[in-house]
């Protein structure tokens, strides 16, 4: 195995090109996204430059305070898109059940996959902590999103059947069993067809990083395994609690069903 | 067997003290919009008064199980909603959702002749139409056979000669059990004929109550 090959900002200016040939194209066919494109590609470079300096620093003082820190920042972000992202149909008990799930998910998993599976020693160390974090974080977040949205529109289109179901007798977890289920599978669906995918249809970005970084193909395949059930773990685990609090705050303690909600 | 002391729900319904007795047909009767089915509603505590309480048999339903109490005061809605699936499937989803033993085909039958669906009980549900839908909706109460019925509009979907045996089948059936119905009806045939007690409901209020004597055996 040889080392990689340290890019330029030369190099990397090359790269640039690509934009340039997107911004040709949509200025030729009049789509007006020009500003978009190049304020995304600023703010890529901007970012990653500035996470890059961060690691760095990061790396080179490992402490649990920092390491912490950062964990705290990712599940406050991931929570905060989730929440900005159905702003208009959540209500503050709904809201409190994402926050719930999504860190207590999340939090098990990470210590869980770091103690136990890589055995990371000391446990803060920033170079494992902060990238199987995030990854186990951003997919939580996405499988959260489908979750809830599965559950909302589920409440809203078989209300009906909802309370058919309370008027025959039925038990609030029962009437509301098969849109839950079915919010369940729609949230893990994606992570289970990434499986399915993986390594036929696509290389996932962990494992080309450390291939290109050097490491050998089998280190690397062994830590995307490993990376990949932690994911779905984090993603059920965050889902499950997400759904079974979800769900009963459509109704009250009266097992009524809060009719002004939706 | 109920009783409503100074029960006010939100804006819709401001009604008196008033008593439902055990084993009798009550009728709901005024106009769309007058807070009929809200009273059906408090009834079984698919809604809590906002303000008084309603007592069921001498206690207040506020200390009875929400969950436990549907399955005794078994409601029949307007529009009742029926299940993807076929007739058996919605027949038994009541008993499922009470955590009772699914019926036999025997039984479900003998349900189905007494509401008039000659139909397969694998047939699936899609291909009834509106009133084949209402008394399936209504044959799944039977079979749950509970103490007091509520029925929203049981017969708007049929028509006037269904609608007559449907209903005195109904009347028969909760007699022979000694069951208790409490109904609301548009028909003034329906009402007139198989009450016991019709309370009339105008804007939330009670606007009158009539005991009617004319029972038909």
């Amino acid at each position: 195995m040889h080392g990689i090959i340290d890019l330029t900002i030369f190099q990397i200016l090359l790269a640039y090109i690509f934009v340039l040939i997107l911004l040709a194209i949509v200025k030729a066919r009049g789509i007006k996204r020009e500003k978009e494109i190049i304020i995304a590609s600023l703010r890529m470079t901007l970012q990653l430059v500035l996470v890059g300096y961060i690691l760095v620093y990061i790396f080179n003082n490992p402490s649990p305070f920092i390491t912490v820190l950062i964990i705290f920042i990712m599940e406050s972000f991931a929570i905060y898109t989730v929440l900005k992202r159905f702003s208009e149909g959540l209500f503050p008990a709904f809201k409190r059940v994402i926050v719930f799930s999504m860190s207590t998910g999340t939090i098990a998993c990470i210590f869980y996959f770091l103690f136990l599976v890589v055995q990371v020693s000391p446990w803060y160390d920033p170079q494992y902590f902060i990238p199987i974090a995030g990854m186990l974080i951003g997919n939580s977040m996405t499988g959260i999103s489908l979750g809830v949205k599965s559950l909302l529109e589920g409440m809203k289109t078989q209300k009906n059947l909802v309370e058919e179901a309370l008027v025959l007798g039925a038990t609030p977890q029962a009437a509301t069993k098969k849109i839950v289920d079915d919010s369940f599978d729609a949230a893990i669906m994606p992570t289970i067809n990434s499986m399915l995918g993986m390594g036929i249809v696509f290389l996932p970005g962990m494992m080309t990083g450390q291939i290109l970084s050097g490491t050998a193909p089998t280190t690397a395949i062994a830590y995307q395994i490993a990376i990949m059930l932690g994911i779905l773990g984090a993603v059920a685990l965050s889902v499950f609690v997400m759904l079974q609090l979800g769900y009963r705050t459509f109704f009250n303690k009266e097992d009524q069903l809060f009719y002004d909600l939706f | 067997m109920f009783e409503f002391v100074n029960v006010k729900y939100k804006e819709i319904v401001d009604l008196p003290s008033f008593c439902i007795e055990e084993g009798k047909v009550t009728t709901l009767v005024g106009q769309s919009g007058s807070g009929k089915t809200t009273i059906l509603k408090l009834l079984n505590k698919m809604i809590s008064p906002t303000q008084g309480k309603v007592l069921f048999k001498g206690k207040d339903l506020k200390e009875i199980n929400s969950v436990l109490h549907r399955r005794n005061v078994v409601m029949l809605t307007q529009n009742s909603a029926i299940f993807p699936g076929t007739i058996r499937d919605n027949l038994n989803i009541g008993l499922m959702f009470q955590e009772k033993k699914e019926a036999d085909d025997e039984v479900l039958k003998q349900i189905l002749k007494k509401i008039m669906l000659s139909k397969d009980l694998d047939a699936p549900v899609a291909t009834l139409s509106g009133g084949e839908k209402q008394r399936l909706a209504l044959g799944r109460l039977l079979l749950l056979n509970p103490e007091v019925y509520l029925l929203d509009e049981p017969s708007s979907a049929l028509d006037d000669e269904t609608e007559e045996i449907i209903i005195k089948m109904l009347i028969e059936h909760v007699h022979i059990y000694n069951k208790t119905i409490i109904m609301v009806t548009h028909s003034k045939n329906i009402a007139e004929k198989y009450s016991d007690t019709i309370i009339e409901v105008e804007r939330g209020r009670i606007a009158g109550r009539r005991e009617v004597n004319a029972r038909h055996h």
